[in-house]
């Protein structure tokens, strides 16, 4: 696998949106033309080359391209959105939409993440070593589908309105969350280690939560069903079963209402 | 001699009373006295002739005091400002007319800026959760013609829309509704008695922040399933008893304000309840909709629906495609990210409305201001340009709140001299096609 090396030489004055930034557009073009590559400066289209320091080469397939992004990201938006394969590794935090629209290969965030990472996210590999904004891995506005597939790891904290419309995929939190965990959720897994503060699960319709901490306010709409033993991201444990939401609307299968799961550590 | 000039519509709130009847002297310049409206409605005529109005614009000076300045001083300015600019914020709009907004959008288009309404900071909650889960609505004269169950939840119409209880939501007797108020069963769910819970015939206490939890209890309820001893300081039975007087309604309506779009949760409690509005039409007829504030801010959304699809914050920096996405091209968002470089206001008061470090960021951009008052927002712009008052000097297009399009009138002269924010705008508009001839971007 090669790598590129992107060292911001300095920092945008308004906000650098730079979805070009992935392994699938840098495959198989020298520094040069990666260097002509354009972002969105507001109205302005700025070449990569004007913002970073780019070294390095670039493999022949998107599989084969590592990028390494260094320097303060703060004020750059959309790195790594709608990558397919390779590989993504930014050494700093980064603003909106990093990670949105995945559909494969590995994104590693060293720091945190602002608001719509991991957006309808549908495949691959995003970890995230920081806090993560609101709305990681929910639906585009409008949108009944939020994350499908892949697995989206953070370490710290997330915000509010997270996995909102979710569909698919596994996402671990290792920190506490705002309001409005997994509404509108309609399949996946949520796995959360730290506590919740309101309104999780709203609207369920399918989809597993599994919460370690606790919850501040429990919606009306759970009902414990019993208790199981169960091994949740390599820990073992006993959690209590919650059925919900119960004001939403449920498919059925083979005759049997399917419902939502809340797990609750006991 | 003075004249009366009828079916006037009034532009203040989103109910758009159109039964206003205006005198205005013989010279057409000035209103004498208005009837019918409520009181903010009859300020919103009678301040047309109060003295002091400002009739040229004015420029901000090095030592921080206004001068006056020609139209032509100021449109050029304006122009040159978007042009420069590599992303301009043009919010407002809520108190113009469509068709002015249909001339500022080109603007936007043509210079790359983001355009936002007040919406922003009022119903883009109601706006969100209708984009996800689309919204069961009707128009007032269903509500008045037909609703026998009225749930007024987390608004005050008795203040914010005084005569939309008389007209359309309490009081009227309508086709299917001849007993008026004696036939309507009226519910009103706030965290505090309000006036409108005095109207009401029941006022449901609900504990602050736990909107989202009742409704989620009501629906819950709907579905026969059980629920804890109390919801949110409701107790359990209520619930059910509430739930079950509303699967009897001939026709239900709920009416929502800022109680829930900002509150805990905000489009999320919109969300659910048009998903309750949705499970009551299981059993009859239901509707919901939102009380718009601004007279037109409904209007803002349906131009900008219809040109770009988006209702508000609609960001057209990449010119080939309009985007949109609250938190981000949002009004208050962009400022407070500093994610703009200039500020054009229009139409609206954000100096009265935004967050205060949301205009400290504004007060630090070149910012251009168009409203026929002085206001908090022009005392922070560089550029104040004063227009004709939309609804009382000049008609256009006007959308109630139950998206009904009306075209308002004209009722007397603007001052002489002063433009309307259509020709205002065109002259803009041309200005700017000669700045970007001229080789600005």
């Amino acid at each position: 696998m090669n790598t590129v090396t992107l060292t911001l030489k300095k920092v945008p004055e308004l906000y650098l949106e730079c979805e070009q930034v992935t392994p699938d557009t840098f495959a198989g073009k020298t520094l040069d033309q990666i260097a002509g590559i354009t972002g969105y400066h507001g109205k302005e289209m700025p070449t990569m080359g004007e913002y970073f320091t780019i070294t390095g080469e670039s493999g022949a397939t998107a599989a084969e391209t590592k990028i390494v992004v260094n320097g303060d990201c703060t004020k750059i938006k959309y790195l790594g959105a709608k990558m397919t394969a390779g590989e993504m590794v930014i050494n700093s935090a980064c603003d909106m939409y990093t990670g949105a629209w995945m559909k494969g290969g590995k994104l590693t965030v060293n720091g945190d993440v602002h608001s719509f990472c991991g957006l309808a996210m549908a495949g691959g590999e995003f970890i995230i070593n920081g806090n993560a904004g609101n709305y990681l891995g929910a639906a585009y506005r409008g949108d009944w589908r939020g994350m499908s597939g892949g697995v989206l790891r953070v370490k710290g904290n997330a915000g509010s309105d997270v996995a909102t419309f979710m569909t698919g995929g596994e996402m671990i939190i290792g920190g506490d969350v705002d309001i409005h965990l997994g509404t509108h959720m309609e399949g996946g897994k949520i796995i959360l280690k730290g506590d919740a503060n309101r309104r999780i699960g709203g609207q369920l319709v399918k989809g597993e939560i599994y919460v370690f901490g606790t919850i501040n306010v429990m919606l009306p709409g759970y009902k414990p069903v019993g208790e199981v033993e169960l091994e949740v991201d390599g820990t073992k444990a006993k959690f209590v079963d919650y059925i919900g939401d119960l004001g939403e609307r449920h498919p059925k299968r083979k005759g049997e209402t399917v419902y939502g799961h809340l797990y609750m550590k006991k | 001699m003075p004249k009366e000039v009828t079916d006037v519509i009034c532009p203040f709130c989103g109910t758009l009373c159109d039964d206003i009847v205006i005198t205005v002297s013989d010279d057409n310049k000035t209103i004498l006295g208005v009837k019918n409206a409520c009181a903010i409605g009859a300020e919103k005529f009678n301040h047309q002739r109060e003295p002091g109005r400002v009739t040229r614009p004015r420029m901000r000076q090095a030592d921080g005091t206004f001068k006056e300045v020609s139209y032509d001083e100021a449109i050029d300015w304006t122009a040159k400002m978007l042009v420069k600019s590599r992303k301009t914020l043009m919010y407002g709009w809520a108190s113009t007319s469509c068709q002015a907004m249909s001339i500022g959008h080109e603007i936007a288009e043509k210079t790359g800026a983001i355009v936002d309404n007040c919406a922003t900071v009022c119903h883009g909650s109601s706006l969100i959760a209708i984009e996800d889960v689309g919204v069961p609505s009707c128009t007032l004269g269903e509500v008045k013609n037909r609703a026998d169950r009225v749930i007024f939840w987390g608004c005050n119409p008795a203040h914010a829309h005084p005569r939309h209880m008389s007209r359309y939501s309490i009081f009227p007797r309508g086709f299917f509704t001849v007993k008026g108020h004696k036939g309507r069963k009226i519910y009103c769910v706030d965290c505090r008695y309000t006036d409108t819970a005095k109207c009401a015939d029941e006022f449901i206490q609900v504990q602050q922040g736990f909107d989202y939890e009742l409704l989620n209890a009501f629906r819950t309820a709907a579905r026969g399933e059980a629920l804890p001893d109390t919801v949110g300081g409701v107790p359990r039975e209520k619930i059910y008893e509430i739930v079950e007087d509303l699967k009897q309604a001939r026709f239900g309506v709920i009416f929502f304000g800022m109680g829930l779009t900002h509150s805990m949760g905000r489009n999320h409690n919109i969300d659910i309840a048009i998903n309750l509005t949705r499970d009551m039409n299981d059993y009859t007829k239901f509707a919901i909709m939102a009380m718009r504030g601004h007279w037109n801010v409904t209007g803002s959304g349906q131009v900008l629906g219809w040109q770009y699809g988006f209702p508000y914050a609609v960001d057209l920096s990449r010119r080939d495609q309009a985007r949109h996405q609250t938190g981000e091209t949002t009004s208050v968002d962009l400022l407070n990210r500093s994610e703009v470089e200039a500020c054009f206001y229009i139409a609206t008061d954000p100096g009265a409305h935004f967050p205060v470090d949301a205009m400290i960021s504004s007060s630090r951009k070149p910012t251009v201001t168009i409203d026929p008052h002085i206001n908090c927002t022009t005392e922070i712009s560089d550029l104040h340009i004063p227009v004709a008052l939309v609804g009382v000097e000049v008609g256009g297009c006007a959308y109630r709140m139950d998206n009904v399009p009306i075209e308002t009138r004209k009722v007397v002269e603007p001052p002489e001299g002063v433009l309307t924010d259509e020709e205002l705008l065109t002259k803009i508009s041309k200005r700017v096609d000669e700045l970007i001839a001229g080789g600005g971007t």
